[in-house]
């Protein structure tokens, strides 16, 4: 890690948050990639792979859910983790804080529909 | 016309016509919007108010005035400031989806040395992450002989830039009014009319005062001297010597409120906060033994490779708004002596929403803009009251060796709550409002387990249990 690099570095296959964990706080990818994976009879199967700007686990700022799913560095991933209790005050005084992660959560509900419409007309 | 007469003229000549009725104020495809100073509050600003025009589909053109180029080593370049981005900053900027690269970062700080004349500690980030940022505003000090890393001012000028603020290197140097519409000329004879203006200047300059005359119910913040240096050291030296730590002091040196050495790629900033920081504060700080082991002891601290006394604000701006105007960053308010960088940030965005949702009209920014910087004021005094005690308590041996004790012991054990910790923790990086830090430290446990270590803390020395 450069004396320069922000936050911190996982490892090729390090566990960064692990499925049915509590959770209360986010991450932002610095540099690198990471795949999202969600166990389903006693398989993992690959939902995402997220990369640079990308952030996870903001579902666990918003409800008081376990985690849902695993992220799992690929190759070396560097991330910096945002607090919950700061990253909410900040919305409260701000809430064009918010934009990008609505935009992001848009993103991802947009994909899950052209693959369920995909599933349901089996292309 | 004079500015002095401006003011209330101004107002009458607003009121009696129709087209200029504050509701009608906002900011419409086509306007146009002028930026004096290209430091982070003006680039913030331009950055946030291009990005929310784009939401809504507004087209606005956006002209930031900047004289200096950042690329430049020395005062021609630099924007003199000790180049701490603090941890709530840089996670706010990394969910904004700014990434601090490591092409400005010149270190990660993941720690700070609390040295007092009982001893040193060393305090942990609470995530053991690197989640402060140690920059450069300008391109370096003086005497750099190579720029191996970029100034934070202008990548945060080229974020702008890229989201398409237009960047005129020229000096603001007079402003007035034209058919109810801010007009500013510039140094090398421009004269421009925009529809909203985003003074950004900080407190350094003169142009404030030409604000003060003309701009009705503004006042300029109140100020005090600080002393910042630059000490090049080397890359392997300042491994060796700092790490990833920032260094700070609660010395008992007259009038010295808060002092800081911040480790950076090849060279370190030290910090001086105060009341009439002088040559008599700056050499007793930098003769004191707790300073002199932060270096290599054959280092000659004098002279410096660099040095500046700026001013930084003591107090917010008095009413840092009107019709079409807005005074952003330091030249509003900021936070005391802390995070200077965050509350540019801040206010920036904050006018900017307004800006583009609501209006520009002082009334808009009365009512949208302004709890944002009242919200930082109150803070500030606050912060004043904690830093009034920590005053007294550099004083107090009894009272810092309480504070190393919980702190050791706080650091040596894991899963315990480091209250005491995480209070100096946010209060020295500006991590935290200070409304925050004097809860924590007034919340009873805090209190019991500060007196308990005072108490054990001052007893008699047994060998080997005193840490």
């Amino acid at each position: 890690m450069g004396a320069g690099d922000l936050g911190r570095v996982y490892k090729d296959g390090e566990v960064i948050v692990r499925q049915g964990e509590a959770g209360d706080c986010m991450y932002v990818i610095q540099a690198g990639k990471a795949e999202v994976l969600q166990e389903q009879n006693g398989r993992n199967m690959r939902l995402a792979v997220l990369e640079e700007k990308d952030f996870f686990g903001e579902m666990a700022l918003f409800e008081r859910e376990v985690r849902s799913a695993t992220v799992r560095a690929l190759a070396e991933v560097r991330i910096l983790t945002v607090d919950k209790r700061a990253f909410l005050r900040r919305i409260q005084e701000d809430p064009t804080l918010a934009f990008r992660v609505v935009e992001q959560l848009c993103h991802r509900v947009r994909r899950l529909n052209e693959e369920l419409a995909q599933t349901k007309t089996g292309t | 016309m004079s500015f002095g007469l401006f003011s209330s003229s101004f107002k009458h000549c607003l009121l009696s016509r129709p087209d200029v009725n504050p509701s009608n104020l906002k900011l419409d495809n086509g306007s146009r919007v002028a930026v004096i100073g290209g430091g982070p509050a003006g680039s913030f600003f331009s950055y946030f108010l291009l990005d929310m025009a784009q939401r809504v589909n507004i087209d606005v053109q956006v002209d930031i005035y900047e004289p200096r180029d950042f690329s430049h080593t020395a005062p021609q370049g630099c924007n003199m400031c000790g180049g701490i981005i603090s941890e709530s900053l840089v996670q706010l900027l990394a969910v904004e989806g700014i990434n601090l690269p490591a092409t400005v970062v010149q270190r990660g700080i993941d720690s700070y040395m609390l040295h007092m004349s009982v001893g040193s500690v060393r305090i942990g980030t609470p995530l053991h992450e690197k989640r402060i940022a140690a920059v450069h505003r300008g391109a370096g000090p003086r005497d750099i002989k190579e720029v191996k890393w970029k100034s934070l001012d202008g990548y945060l000028q080229w974020l702008a830039s890229d989201k398409g603020a237009h960047l005129v290197c020229d000096r603001v140097d007079h402003f007035d009014w034209k058919d109810g519409r801010p007009q500013i000329k510039t140094r090398g004879g421009l004269v421009q009319e925009y529809d909203l203006l985003a003074v950004a200047v900080g407190v350094n300059s003169g142009l404030l005062k030409i604000f003060r005359d003309s701009v009705s119910g503004y006042e300029p913040p109140r100020v005090t001297k600080t002393y910042i240096c630059e000490y090049h050291l080397g890359q392997e030296t300042i491994e060796k010597y700092m790490g990833s730590s920032m260094h700070v002091f609660l010395l008992s040196i007259p009038r010295l409120e808060f002092a800081a050495i911040i480790p950076k790629g090849d060279y370190v900033t030290v910090c001086l906060l105060g009341d009439d920081i002088d040559g008599p504060l700056i050499k007793s700080f930098l003769e004191s033994p707790e300073v002199r082991r932060c270096f290599p002891p054959d280092l000659p601290l004098d002279p410096p490779s660099c040095h500046c006394l700026p001013h930084i604000n003591v107090t917010g701006a008095t009413q840092p708004f009107a019709d079409r105007i807005v005074f952003i960053g330091d030249s509003g308010v900021t936070r005391l002596y802390k995070d200077g960088i965050g509350a540019a940030y801040r206010t920036a965005k904050a006018a900017a929403s307004t800006a583009i949702f609501q209006g520009i009209s002082a009334e808009n920014f009365r009512q949208y803009y302004w709890p944002a910087c009242k919200r930082i004021a109150i803070d500030n005094r606050i912060g004043k009251i904690i830093f009034a005690y920590t005053g007294v308590m550099q004083k107090l041996r009894h009272d810092l060796r309480g504070i190393l004790r919980m702190v050791s012991k706080e650091q040596m054990k894991d899963g315990c709550n480091p209250r005491m910790s995480m209070a100096l923790w946010d209060l020295f990086t500006g991590s935290a409002p200070y409304r925050e830090i004097l809860l924590r430290m007034l919340n009873p446990v805090f209190v019991g387990r500060f007196i308990w270590n005072v108490v054990v803390g001052s007893l008699p020395i047994k060998r080997g249990r005193r840490p």
